[in-house]
């Protein structure tokens, strides 16, 4: 079991207030995910030369300064780090080609969770409340988020295996479910130079995804042919640079509510995390169908 | 008993805000604490699971929003109204009594219940009285895939349309729908509706409070091939 939480603002006066108006949704969700939390964040978009990449560390007492200094010294560009405990996002003119391989080599205790032009990464272990608390998740400002409370059922309770997984640039997904042939998936794609990060079933699926949209394929298209290739038990939460695209798959065993204003489109596994949400009494409120793409444009 | 003593009764009405109060104290109260009760108000129910469950005595509780998962589960006697949505499994197991949603139902309304009257005004989503052994199952709206999966008893009535696979390994309940089948499941098909199907009928219709002309429907039941097991049919029923 786990828990899914989305919340795309129509408004952009709204912003400010996005990680404020998500935070119940998250800890609402806590009893179906209370190992371990995290969430994505979509903010101000970068100029296309611009990358940022959401780091994690082993540890809160991470000597960033030096890595700062190292980053400078193979570069020769300058970097911004912003520091949240032992995550970090580092800004910067270096593509992801450059940088990933990189800090794989030089910080191998290190983790790249995202890359992108908009997208912040923070996941941890511990309960909803504790995650959202560490890394300041009311203060959020951006257009939409994904976040997700887990229950481990597929692989250990570490940080790297919480979700959002990622792949690519600005794409994320959380998954409440479990797919029966993950590695299926991924000796199909590690031929392809698609290298894991973890042994985790979700993992195979967002990898799955970004490689379809890599290969031409739209959101939709991409989802669609999951629906032949993806085995297993799901619904998918997924974030993109503009969008927030849902689907279940043709059983619907695990559960998704979405609630829709003026304001915010607002989704989650069940209703109970939505009823704190601003008008959520004269919300559009609907239970997406079975294999049904669902996807909101921010 | 906590709940008792925090229950805001006036006239035989007792109200739980579940904003302000636990959910425990209301199924305690409900279980243990009636007395002379006749009607329990549930405010602000936002979701929560297990709301009304196991209630065996003839009290009406009125559920003023949404609920989530198994709400009116194993039901007797009482009659319950749910102002809003259910989540997922509501009225499973249920023996007796009423339960009413106004809006639309999650997966498996109505799961392996034994008798009682389910209504549910909106939609009912997948596997729906899956199991049934004996309910009445009244659908306003249309349901989803895999609905009366081997249901054994009672009747669904579908005022929209069914999903994938209706009926799939049907016992002896009945289904009478009235809008399109999107595929039959496996030994189920139709059958010739028969005055007692449309007295039946009507008398469900009524008690739902609904206006559907019963000549408007067709019944849906079991070919009974399933029930002598057939090696060289190959799977195909």
């Amino acid at each position: 079991m786990c828990g899914i939480v989305g919340l795309l603002l129509k408004k952009p006066q709204l912003r400010e207030q996005l990680g404020q108006l998500a935070l119940p949704m998250l800890i609402g969700m806590t009893e179906r995910g209370p190992d371990s939390a995290g969430f994505a964040v979509f903010t101000d978009e970068l100029p296309d030369n611009r990358r940022k990449y959401s780091l994690h560390a082993p540890g809160w007492d991470y000597d960033w300064a030096g890595f700062e200094a190292e980053f400078i010294r193979r570069f020769g560009t300058q970097a911004q780090i912003e520091v949240k405990g032992n995550h970090a996002v580092l800004v910067c003119d270096e593509p992801a080609d450059k940088v990933r391989p990189w800090v794989r080599q030089a910080f191998p205790k290190l983790h790249v969770l995202a890359a992108g032009r908009l997208m912040d990464i923070y996941k941890d272990v511990g309960s909803p409340a504790d995650v959202a608390g560490r890394y300041q998740f009311e203060k959020l400002a951006g257009s939409h988020l994904v976040a997700h409370t887990r229950m481990a059922t597929e692989s250990a309770v570490t940080p790297d295996r919480a979700h959002p997984f990622t792949a690519g640039e600005d794409f994320c997904l959380v998954h409440n479910g479990s797919l029966s042939n993950p590695y299926q998936i991924r000796r199909q794609l590690e031929p392809l130079g698609i290298a894991f990060d973890t042994d985790n079933d979700t993992e195979a699926a967002c990898r799955y995804f970004e490689w379809r949209m890599r290969e031409g394929d739209d959101l939709e298209a991409a989802i669609h042919k999951g629906f032949e290739e993806l085995d297993g038990f799901y619904t998918f939460l997924m974030g993109t640079a503009d969008e927030l695209a849902l689907v279940r798959d043709a059983f619907a065993c695990k559960p998704a509510v979405v609630a829709e204003t003026d304001d915010y489109v607002a989704i989650s596994s069940e209703f109970r995390s939505l009823a704190r949400l601003p008008d959520i009494k004269n919300a559009t409120i609907f239970e997406p169908v079975p294999e049904e793409v669902y996807v909101w444009r921010a | 008993m906590a709940g008792v003593a925090q229950a805001s009764v006036e006239s035989g009405v007792a109200t739980f805000d579940l904003a302000k109060q636990p959910l425990r104290e209301l199924n305690q109260f409900l279980h243990h604490g009636l007395g002379t009760t006749k009607k329990v108000r549930v405010l602000n129910p936002d979701g929560a699971h297990n709301i009304a469950a196991g209630v065996n005595a003839p009290v009406e509780v009125e559920v003023d929003g949404h609920a989530g998962y198994y709400a009116a589960g194993m039901n007797q006697l009482a009659t319950v109204l749910i102002r809003g949505n259910a989540g997922p499994g509501v009225a499973e197991g249920m023996t007796s009594g009423v339960v009413n949603v106004k809006g639309f139902a999650s997966v498996s309304a109505g799961a392996a219940a034994h008798g009682g009257l389910l209504v549910i005004e909106g939609d009912a989503s997948l596997r729906c009285g899956i199991s049934m052994k004996g309910i009445d199952i009244v659908v306003g709206g249309s349901v989803g895939d895999f609905s009366a999966f081997m249901a054994q008893a009672g009747r669904l009535v579908v005022c929209g349309d069914a999903g994938d696979a209706l009926g799939d390994s049907l016992y002896e309940a009945v289904i009478y729908v009235r809008g399109k089948v999107k595929s039959l499941g496996a030994d189920a098909h139709e059958e010739p509706m028969a005055a007692a199907d449309y007295e039946a009928l009507a008398a469900l219709l009524k008690r739902a409070g609904l206006k559907h002309d019963p000549k408007q429907f067709r019944r849906v039941a079991s070919k009974r091939d399933l029930y002598h097991w057939n090696a060289d049919a190959n799977q195909e029923y």
